[in-house]
């Protein structure tokens, strides 16, 4: 797991501790997260709410703000510690070489500048084109996110246009300046399903046309499964399970993917009751000792809460932080 | 089965709402003069169906097909502008308060937003206990009242030190919990329940789920359930509607309407849906476009403007309901002309 980076790896994290200092005590929204993104690669950055994927995300861009800090770890886009970056060399980076798509297109887009004016900014900030190629490049991005009349939509102000609609322009935005990193946060959660199916679709051509890489943080494992290389597991602000997709999907190692995996209606087994996961999440400012997991898992052991699991290799591709791993075969 | 009185029967059911503003918003001039228009929104256009004692159907389509509406409206929230809704045989389209007030302990609701549907202000005794309070009038029912609330949450699991908590102090599950103790403290024979899941992370989702299922089989409660979730559907349905723009395009038992759906919005949202399934046996109809909007509904079928296989008769002529056999219903001229379902 904390192999050191290789010439295809783009993005690094390594240990990323980003704390929020509340009155109520220490949020540890990401406490010790690590893992590697290869160039072109799509990951799944996956979770219950309160698991720290999103955290995650703002932590790399750097838009963590009081009372949240990051405490440690480093954020290594190509070489370059993100974590230690100047707050100028964040600004040249956001939009540039790493760019966002958020979960709500609504809120997203300034309601007050048309759509050509919001696009028309991240060039004028990050290229030298002037105004004329600006506008053509804006054009043509528009129409490549699937956006018809294009050069008519540029004047367009975003309650123009519809739910879907909007996400292409937040897209088509995030993509302008040819970022070489998207970061996906729920992108599609806000969309019905047959939009969804066109935005992920539109995501995943973008991502292979422009050879970008892309985090794709969701909590919907389908879209996961259907969209993404490998997947990291977010439980309560530390990575519990990591590994090639279809690896995970079919041979989960940690009782916790194991759990939503099975949570997820099953067809051919109608009239069972669904597997559920007992409890709760535990409130992260007062975590058990031990796994945290431990209160909920049908595995634990008097050692579970002794310890805390590392994450360990369970194969050549999987790493799970389990003392009492599922192997394959095994019944939950 | 099918000769007793269904616990809900809808027909024709029409919801329009009339929007713009007051008289000088929708003052219009135009080539014939000044003119005053009325903008309707057609929310619900026309839907029949009916739930059996201990059924559970389900309700599937986009935001804006007007699955809420329809269960809005059978809740009487909303005053139906036409159709009837008849619960165990009584139509109640058209009741006012007092009237709704017996009826209601027939008939609950269960709402997607467990944050927006409890009162912050109130203890969790006396959320759950008030449909109760509202049923009986007399001081010698209301006196069992304290342990009902609690043989309620017990139900539900939660237990008795809950009681004096307020909404706050629970997790997104817990309240959903709650709200369905309250829906249950009337012994309903119907419950509607409005997206209950969509709300919750997938492992809540499955133990409120699991929960629901329980209940049917103890009460032999009935459940319209109104979901976009699709593999949701398909785990609790026994009938499953599919609505697109205010209008039912197809209704069927849920095996058939899975294994073979016939309407071409009802193969296009199951072949939309992810799956973490590897391998993808549906056929792929991938949709272009946006639903129109309900304002103006476009002329003959309402899903012509994205439908791939639309040809003039669509434009021309609205397709109604019809019965295929097996309980499937479709409203489609396909089934007419099966030669044309081609890409």
């Amino acid at each position: 797991m904390t192999t050191a980076p290789t010439d295809t790896t783009l993005l690094a994290v390594r240990d990323l501790r980003t704390w929020f200092h509340t009155f109520s005590g220490t949020v540890k929204a990401v406490n010790g997260v690590s893992f590697d993104i290869g160039k072109g690669e799509v990951m799944g950055l996956v979770g219950e709410s309160g698991g720290g994927k999103s955290v995650v995300g703002f932590s790399i861009l750097g838009l963590i703000d009081s009372p949240g800090r990051i405490m440690g770890g480093q954020i290594l886009l190509d070489g370059e510690d993100l974590a230690q970056a100047s707050e100028d060399r964040l600004r040249q980076i956001r939009g540039r070489e790493i760019s966002m798509v958020f979960q709500d297109p609504m809120t997203s887009l300034n309601p007050l500048h048309t759509v050509g004016q919001q696009m028309d900014e991240v060039l004028r900030l990050h290229t030298d084109l002037d105004a004329a190629d600006r506008r053509t490049a804006c054009i043509e991005m528009l129409e490549s996110v699937g956006i018809s009349r294009a050069a008519d939509r540029l004047g367009a102000y975003p309650h123009q246009f519809s739910g879907g609609m909007r996400q292409r322009v937040v897209i088509a935005i995030a993509m302008l300046a040819r970022p070489r990193l998207i970061i996906a946060d729920e992108p599609t959660t806000a969309l019905d399903v047959t939009i969804q199916s066109q935005i992920l679709k539109l995501m995943r051509r973008q991502i292979a046309d422009k050879g970008a890489s892309m985090i794709l943080i969701t909590h919907d494992l389908a879209v996961v499964s259907e969209m993404a290389d490998h997947i990291t597991v977010l439980y309560c602000g530390k990575v519990v399970e990591r590994g090639r997709t279809r690896d995970l999907i079919e041979t989960p190692a940690h009782p916790y993917t194991r759990g939503l995996i099975d949570s997820i209606p099953d067809p051919a087994n109608r009239h069972a009751r669904l597997k559920q996961i007992p409890g709760t999440v535990p409130d992260i400012r007062n975590l058990p000792k031990g796994c945290n997991f431990r209160d909920r898992c049908p595995r634990a052991q008097a050692l579970c809460a002794e310890e805390e699991p590392e994450l360990r290799p369970q194969n050549a591709a999987q790493w799970a932080a389990c003392h009492y791993p599922l192997m394959p075969g095994d019944s939950a | 089965m099918t000769d007793a009185i269904p616990m809900l029967e809808v027909r024709d059911l029409e919801m329009h709402f009339s929007i713009g503003g007051g008289v000088f918003d929708r003052l219009r001039l135009d080539r014939r003069g000044l003119r005053i228009d009325r903008p309707v929104v057609h929310a619900v256009n026309g839907v029949s169906f009916r739930i059996q004692r201990g059924q559970i159907m389900a309700l599937v389509g986009e935001s804006g097909c007007g699955k809420s509406t329809v269960a809005k409206t059978i809740a009487r929230i909303y005053q139906p502008t036409k159709g009837e809704i008849r619960i165990e045989g009584e139509d109640v389209a058209h009741y006012g308060f007092a009237e709704m007030l017996p009826v209601r302990s027939k008939m609950q609701m269960i709402f997607q937003d467990p944050y927006a549907s409890l009162n912050p202000r109130q203890r969790v005794r006396d959320i759950v206990a008030e449909p109760l309070l509202q049923q009986m009038k007399t001081a010698a029912d209301r006196k069992d009242v304290p342990a009902r609330t609690e043989q309620l949450l017990a139900k539900v699991g939660l237990n008795a030190e809950h009681a004096g908590r307020y909404p706050h102090q629970f997790s997104g599950g817990q309240r959903q919990r709650i709200g369905i103790a309250r829906a249950l403290s009337v012994m309903p024979g119907l419950i509607i329940a409005d997206e209950p899941v969509s709300a919750l992370d997938v492992s809540i989702q499955a133990q409120i789920l699991n929960l629901m299922m329980d209940l049917r089989d103890e009460f032999g409660l009935s459940y319209l359930f109104i979901s976009h979730d699709l593999s949701v559907v398909q785990h609790i349905a026994d009938t499953v509607g599919v609505m697109y723009l205010g209008f039912m395009v197809e209704t069927a038992p849920r095996d058939v309407l899975f294994a073979r759906p016939r309407h071409p919005y009802t193969r296009a949202l199951l072949s939309a849906a992810p799956s973490i399934k590897a391998k993808r046996d549906t056929e792929e109809i991938t949709l272009k476009g946006e639903v129109p909007s309900a304002l103006s509904l476009p002329s003959g079928c309402c899903f012509r403007t994205r439908c791939p296989f639309a040809w003039d008769r669509c434009a021309a002529e609205r397709p109604a309901l019809r019965d295929l056999g097996d309980g499937q219903s479709v409203a489609c001229h396909l089934v007419d002309e099966p030669h044309r379902d081609t890409v």
